[in-house]
């Protein structure tokens, strides 16, 4: 690392190994439920394990986020951050943030709309730590020596995710206000900022590992978020389909939605042929195996299998059941779960100074864990497929369509215990860094990195 | 060759559209269609009272309401129909977890009011216009 205030970034990303352990244990809760094991019931409901599972997601990435941006922008600003402090003072109130929002989910402390249970009142300390950590972000930023575009575009995704968190918390009396307003938050963050924010990670990463010329690589990215705006906007028409809104959003959708996986595909396209065409043979394999691996499985994952159901035609027969499950698995792993994994490999050996470049368990952690979440898509898949068609073509009643498919969840754990070995091997990894230190700092060691 | 201050254009210009026409149609949306499509003039007093018993208990986190929520338990948005008045009020109601089919739900164990006001809730979801969702079992026999 170059600056000493970039360490705070290691401990947004011990915070984010701790949320996705809790996250994969209630992901367990929830497959042995459907497989007719609903031993929790009573202290863990099936509704309080998938707030959790979800909540955590959404917890563990944005801490990811944060640490990537505290780690980028003083690099790409060539400036500490203007206040560690603050910063950490930021960390500790984002993990009590979630840790209330969580125990809260146990004793029906919630608001039932899917992605947002956090209740209205938690929201505002969520907006005051999100707006502390904007504001030591855009000050490091307009304090610094240089405004690149791979930090104007992360941090233009960082200040709306922020500013697309407040329509979600307005109240509604009416269901189909409510629920167009959620996609504000919950489509336009998916399907177009966080785009943005992947997008800038994506691009540091590629500089940094390809040496490639920044100018070329910065180009590119304003094409893919290009892109991903102008399919992603309009392309919140496919959630409007059958919401009790006009036909209109049917054609708008489905055209629009049609298009973003261009910009899932330009990212692959982009990672892959940036590698090819770089000179640099950075050493850190398992980094580099991670910023492939996230070009290309946000592509099948949101760009294929969000493809697969976008049509209104085909939407009307699978919106809502296990299919939807199957592609949130895999897009969420592909596009941030594992851009966030990539910068943790990228970033551990430049904080703590040691480097595990190369390691077995660092391998097995990979492919363990692809391999494992593909096999989950794929279990959702089957038994959505199958739901799909004995509930909706055939007209079987909901519950006895589940115990059909249940089998298909002893799979889903199954390939479940795979992915979590090698996530497991992850954090064993991240443990064997050890903590950051200032003896990493690259005038010492006089490593370009 | 595209340059840079092009690609820039590019991603400026098309957000700024692509946003702008987003927002007509959402306000088109929101001022002219929901208020037919939903039958607002229904909106009693009584069904957002259901509606915050449905918020308050996260019952999207089992169930789907116009296909949106979890996958554990079934499709509500007709259930008024499917099911009726008696058997909803039941389920909500059921001092011990209601199981009909082998899983369990959360025992609510509410007040006959409380249950009142969510078959209201439920009545008026289900006569919300949802260009056809869900759809027809076609192959029903
Ligand atoms: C990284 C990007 C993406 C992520 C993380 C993601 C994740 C998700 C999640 C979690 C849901 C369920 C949302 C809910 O019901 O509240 C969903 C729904 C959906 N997604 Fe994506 N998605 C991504 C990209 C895409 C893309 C590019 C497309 C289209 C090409 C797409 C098409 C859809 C559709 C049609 C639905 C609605 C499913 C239904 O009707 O039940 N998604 N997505
Ligand atoms: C051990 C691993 C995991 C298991 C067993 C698991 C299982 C599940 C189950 C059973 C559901 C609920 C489906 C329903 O409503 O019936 C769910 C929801 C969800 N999980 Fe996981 N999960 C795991 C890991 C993950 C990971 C790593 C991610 C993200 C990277 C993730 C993202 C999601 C999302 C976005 C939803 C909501 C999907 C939707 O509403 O369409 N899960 N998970
Ligand atoms: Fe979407």
């Amino acid at each position: 690392m170059k600056y000493k205030s970039q360490k705070v970034a290691y401990w947004f990303f011990a915070l984010s190994m701790l949320l996705l352990t809790l996250q994969i244990i209630y992901g367990f809760i929830m497959a042995f439920a459907h497989m007719g094991y609903d031993v929790l019931h009573v202290i863990t409901p099936f509704n309080t394990a998938r707030a959790v599972h979800t909540n955590l997601l959404v917890v563990w990435l944005l801490s990811g986020f944060m640490g990537a941006a505290y780690y980028i922008i003083p690099e790409e600003a060539e400036n500490e951050l203007v206040s560690v402090k603050l910063a950490y003072i930021q960390l500790i109130s984002l993990a009590a943030v979630g840790v209330i929002a969580i125990v809260g989910y146990h004793f029906n402390y919630w608001e039932g709309r899917k992605f947002l249970e956090i209740p209205r009142p938690l929201d505002w300390l969520v907006v005051v730590n999100v707006l502390t950590f904007l504001g030591i972000i855009l000050m490091t930023l307009f304090k610094g020596k240089k405004r690149t575009t791979t930090s104007l575009v992360l941090t233009m995704g960082l200040v709306f995710a922020a500013l697309l968190y407040l329509p979600g918390m307005i109240w509604f009396d009416n269901q189909t206000m409510d629920s167009f307003f959620r996609w504000w938050v919950v489509h336009l963050w998916v399907e177009g900022v966080w785009e943005l924010i992947m997008g800038g990670i994506l691009a540091f990463l590629l500089i940094k590992i390809t040496g490639v010329d920044r100018e070329v690589i910065e180009k590119w990215l304003y094409v893919i978020v290009g892109l991903t705006f102008i399919s992603g906007i309009l392309g919140t028409g496919h959630h409007y389909y059958y919401i009790g809104v006009g036909k209109i959003w049917l054609v708008i959708g489905g055209v629009f939605s049609a298009l973003e996986p261009l910009a899932f595909l330009g990212m692959a396209l982009f990672a892959v042929s940036m590698y090819r065409k770089g000179e640099k043979k950075h050493p850190n394999k398992i980094a580099l195996s991670w910023t492939l691996g996230t070009a290309i499985v946000s592509f099948l994952g949101a760009g294929l299998l969000g493809l697969a159901h976008t049509m209104p035609g085909v939407n009307m027969y699978t919106h809502g059941t296990l299919v939807t499950a199957m592609h949130g698995h895999l897009a969420f792993w592909g596009a941030y779960g594992m851009i966030v994994l990539a910068f943790i490999s990228y970033s551990m050996p430049n904080l703590t100074g040691r480097k595990l470049y190369d390691t077995q368990s660092g391998i097995l952690a990979f492919w363990l864990s692809n391999i494992g979440m593909i096999g989950m898509t794929a279990a959702f898949g089957v038994a959505g497929v199958a739901q799909v068609y004995l509930e909706r073509k055939v007209g079987l009643e909901f519950g006895d369509v589940q115990k059909e498919i249940q089998v298909h969840f002893a799979v889903l754990a199954t390939c479940a215990t795979l992915f979590t070995t090698g996530i497991g091997y992850y954090i064993y990894e991240f443990i064997k860094y050890g903590t950051p230190n200032d003896e990493a700092l690259e005038s010492l060691t006089k490593i370009n990195i | 060759m595209l340059s840079k201050s092009q690609a820039k254009v590019f991603f400026l210009g098309g957000t700024v559209v692509t946003f702008a026409i987003f927002l007509g149609l959402s306000w088109n949306s929101l001022s002219n269609e929901v208020p037919k499509q939903t039958h607002e003039e229904n909106l009693s007093p009584q069904v957002i009272s259901g509606k915050r018993i449905w918020e308050k208990n996260n019952c999207m986190g089992c169930h789907t309401l116009f296909g949106e929520g979890a996958y554990y338990a079934p499709e509500l948005t007709k259930v008024f129909v499917r099911r009726g008045e008696a058997y909803i009020k039941a389920a909500l109601m059921s001092k011990t977890p209601w199981s009909p089919r082998g899983r369990k739900m959360v025992a609510y164990a509410m007040s006959e009011k409380e249950a009142n006001d969510v078959v209201a809730f439920f009545k008026w979801i289900g006569e919300v216009d949802l260009n056809g969702f869900p759809p027809k079992p076609d192959l029903k026999k």
